[in-house]
């Protein structure tokens, strides 16, 4: 009994590892700016499909090479998810600060744009991208420079955003007919892709009747390296320490002369890009579709709720408990424990499977924030709204 | 001496008459949508609209709820799918139980169930469940809103919670296999309502009708909740709930009464829906649809109930004919709606309408501006620019 409770205690613990890696990035931006992420979900996603053009290049390699790629796409992965991030900061976000309902709305839109994207993104998709983007920034960047240009901001956009769309929309088509297939056909389309862990991750460690898994390791040893790395950042270097200013007084730190907007832009590219590593990491547990990111997004969002707001140590706790109890109910290795009252127990084993075990951790999670409305580690401070 | 209480007398004179036009303005529509939108849809060779219209009739319902917690009283909730499909759920297991005496419907048979569970007894009866259409989901909504308001959860927190909540249920729903049916739902079109099958011409067109009375009665539910004191006291917790409760009130209760009555409100939407499509399921408590629910109000206008409405039918019209014509594109437009409306069109459509559709209006018959006042002073970039910067 006791060896089947601690194989449940490493699987949960393998499983709160995975959801702290994707709330990392949440919760950091949560406490920054009061904004919760939905696209973050799907920044996971394109995270993971990083890792699968990666792995692809990696394959014309041949073998040594092609163990060492799952370091390059998590490098891979998190640039590119944080340049995402930046843009779609410096886009949507920054507009909406102080709405936080009407951000929640916002990457919500950009969540379903992104599953569409990579659904149907193909070569006339990108240069049809490319065109309208250097038409109408290089156009408005043209503009920028004459000395009227905020009166003439408005009209230029109504003019420039058709005409560079529509040449855009035609430059693809022509492509299209040109080059009929090979130009139209998605890249990766509807279908989920495989990822396949290099070698080396693919075997596990026997601990007597259970086999432990390197990629579970590996994602463990990824998720410490990655809060080891943030707690670094965040307590060590100036940005980290603008970081926690803003977070805790985000006037204040405006008249000590902290640039909150870059800082804001920081932060979320950060967490963006941690979304990114987590995406990488998921890819080696099973496979990737566009609706990868929808599968975590409500247990990230949990975990930020439970592990309170801004908190490395509450995000921890709070994801290693979910995870845990998720699994404990789920796999139904809780029910031995209370044989002694069978009510108990049988209650637990209705329990027992991963959508029901659900229902049990969210019930838990509503008792618990009776307690403690502000999840386990609350910011401290003598504001109203708290 | 100033007295004032003859303008007050004239104000409330006059609120009175622009109420009665409001309501002969609201029955005319109502008739002409019952009487004249389905002629006119066979007209011009469009029957299948006539029963797509019924079913957008009653997510306006939702739509109206929504709007009353959201626009008035400025909680997000992302969860009203639950409440929605719980009412759906009410009817569906009624038709469902129309039945020859002794028989159980089809798919118990498939999971081996030979005994009806104790939650299905009472909806033999008919005015169990049409309480049950509009009170479970209520109650639902309410012990959830007491829990969470209780503790001052809101704002992001309690959209999350509301959509943590919309999870749980769909996990319960989809997996209860021999409780009722899982992923497959229950299909209401080819069961009995008083020995008239539900799919058939003559009681889709009685769904219909139905639908419109029930959207009107929704509507006057909704616009004289809001237009009160309760109304005021719902903008002020919008606006200001730190300052509603330094005045004396205790918010929670009327949080707690308006998250109960919008339920209330999607749980009649989910069972007029269900009749008109024919089929409840789980996936009515989709992550997608909920968010969407929102999207409808905000492309209409935020704290206008007619908003709310138009909003819902615009929105699910575009949406069915960009299907048809485009089914791939779909996505793209939607999230480019989300995108707009939350931050080109703050106010939704009638919000628009309200201020620049005005002014551009007058600005076309050759009418100067309109000067802005203090309300206005705050919409000003300026001053929007410096409070981004200095937020609190």
């Amino acid at each position: 009994m006791l060896t089947s409770l601690l194989d449940g205690l490493f699987d949960g613990i393998s499983i709160g590892s995975v959801l702290l890696l994707a709330a990392l990035g949440l919760a950091i931006v949560f406490g920054l700016m009061g904004v919760i992420n939905m696209a973050h979900g799907e920044l996971m996603m394109i995270g993971a499909y990083t890792t699968f053009v990666v792995q692809n290049a990696f394959k014309s390699f041949g073998q040594p090479w092609f163990g060492a790629y799952i370091f390059v796409a998590l490098i891979c992965a998190f640039f590119v998810t944080a340049l995402l991030g930046l843009i779609l900061e410096k886009g949507v976000i920054r507009h909406l600060y102080g709405r936080p309902l009407e951000t929640l709305l916002a990457t919500w839109g950009v969540s379903l744009i992104l599953r569409q994207f990579v659904r149907s993104v193909s070569w006339v998709m990108v240069l049809g991208l490319g065109v309208f983007c250097v038409l109408y920034f290089g156009a408005m960047a043209i503009l920028s420079r004459r000395p009227n240009v905020e009166k003439i901001r408005g009209w230029a956009r109504t003019v420039l955003i058709p005409l560079s769309a529509g040449i855009a929309w035609s430059a693809g088509n022509m492509l299209g007919q040109t080059y009929q297939l090979a130009a139209t056909k998605p890249w990766f389309g509807a279908q989920n892709v495989d990822v396949t862990a290099p070698g080396w991750l693919r075997k596990g460690i026997k601990l007597g009747t259970y086999q432990l898994p390197y990629v579970r390791l590996f994602i463990l040893v990824l998720t410490i390296v990655c809060i080891l790395g943030m707690y670094l950042f965040l307590q060590r270097s100036a940005w980290g320490l603008r970081i926690r200013a803003v977070t805790q007084n985000r006037s204040m730190s405006a008249c000590l002369g902290i640039p909150t907007e870059r800082v804001d832009a920081l932060t979320f590219a950060l967490g963006s890009g941690l979304a990114g590593v987590a995406g990488c990491a998921v890819s080696l547990l099973g496979s990737v579709g566009p609706n990868t990111g929808q599968n975590y997004i409500v247990d990230t969002f949990m975990v930020v709720v439970v592990g309170g707001v801004g908190k490395l140590v509450g995000s921890i706790v709070a994801a290693m408990a979910i995870g845990i109890a998720n699994y404990m109910i789920g796999a139904d290795a809780l029910s031995p424990l209370v044989s002694w009252f069978p009510q108990l127990a049988a209650v637990l084993q209705f329990f027992a499977n991963a959508s029901m075990a659900k229902v049990l951790v969210f019930a838990l999670i509503v008792t618990f924030l009776q307690f403690r409305p502000a999840g386990i580690f609350p910011q401290k401070g003598r504001m109203v709204d708290a | 001496m100033i007295t004032d209480s003859p303008p007050v007398k004239s104000s409330s004179a006059m609120r009175r008459r622009s109420l009665v036009i409001e309501g002969v303005i609201v029955v005319a529509i109502s008739l002409l949508i019952l009487f004249g939108a389905p002629q006119f849809l066979t007209a011009i060779g469009q029957e299948f609209r006539i029963n797509m219209l019924g079913r957008f009739m009653a997510l306006a319902i939702v739509a109206l709820g929504i709007d009353l917690i959201w626009g008035y009283t400025g909680m997000l909730s992302l969860g009203h799918g639950i409440f929605f499909s719980l009412g759906g759920y009410a009817l569906a297991m009624f038709l469902q139980l129309q039945l020859p005496e002794g028989q159980l419907p089809e798919f118990f048979t498939l999971f081996g169930v030979d005994k009806l569970p104790w939650f299905w007894q009472p909806f033999h009866s008919l005015p169990f469940t049409l309480m049950a259409i509009v009170f479970i989901p209520a109650t639902i909504a309410g012990l959830l809103g007491y829990l969470v308001f209780r503790n001052r959860i809101r704002g992001v927190y309690f959209s999350i919670l509301t959509q943590a909540s919309l999870i749980v249920f769909f996990n319960f729903f989809n997996s209860q296999q021999k409780l009722i049916n899982g992923t497959n739902g229950l299909k209401t079109d080819t069961t009995k309502i008083f020995g008239v099958y539900a799919g058939s011409d003559q009681a889709q067109s009685v769904f219909y009708t139905l639908t419109v009375l029930f959207l009107v009665l929704a509507y006057f539910l909704c616009r004289w909740l809001t237009s009160g004191r309760l109304g005021r006291l719902l903008i002020a917790i919008r606006d200001d709930e730190s300052r509603v409760r330094f005045s004396g009130y205790d918010p929670t209760g009327f949080k707690v009464l308006v998250f109960a009555v919008s339920a209330g409100l999607a749980g009649m939407a989910g069972a007029l829906y269900t009749v008109q499509s024919g089929i409840i399921s789980p996936k009515t408590m989709d992550i997608a649809f909920s968010i969407e629910m929102v999207i409808w109000v905000a492309v209409g206008g935020r704290a206008s109930l007619i908003g709310a409405i138009l909003g819902a039918l615009i929105v699910n019209f575009a949406r069915s004919i960009l299907t048809e014509q485009f089914p791939e594109i779909w996505l793209f437009f939607q999230g480019a709606l989300f995108l707009v409306v939350v931050t080109v069109l703050p106010g939704g459509f009638i919000g628009w309408l309200r201020n620049e559709g005005q002014e551009l209006f007058r600005s076309l018959i050759g009418r100067p501006r309109r000067v802005m006042t203090y309300p206005s002073l705050s919409e000003d970039p300026e001053v929007e620019y410096e409070r981004q910067n200095l937020r609190n």
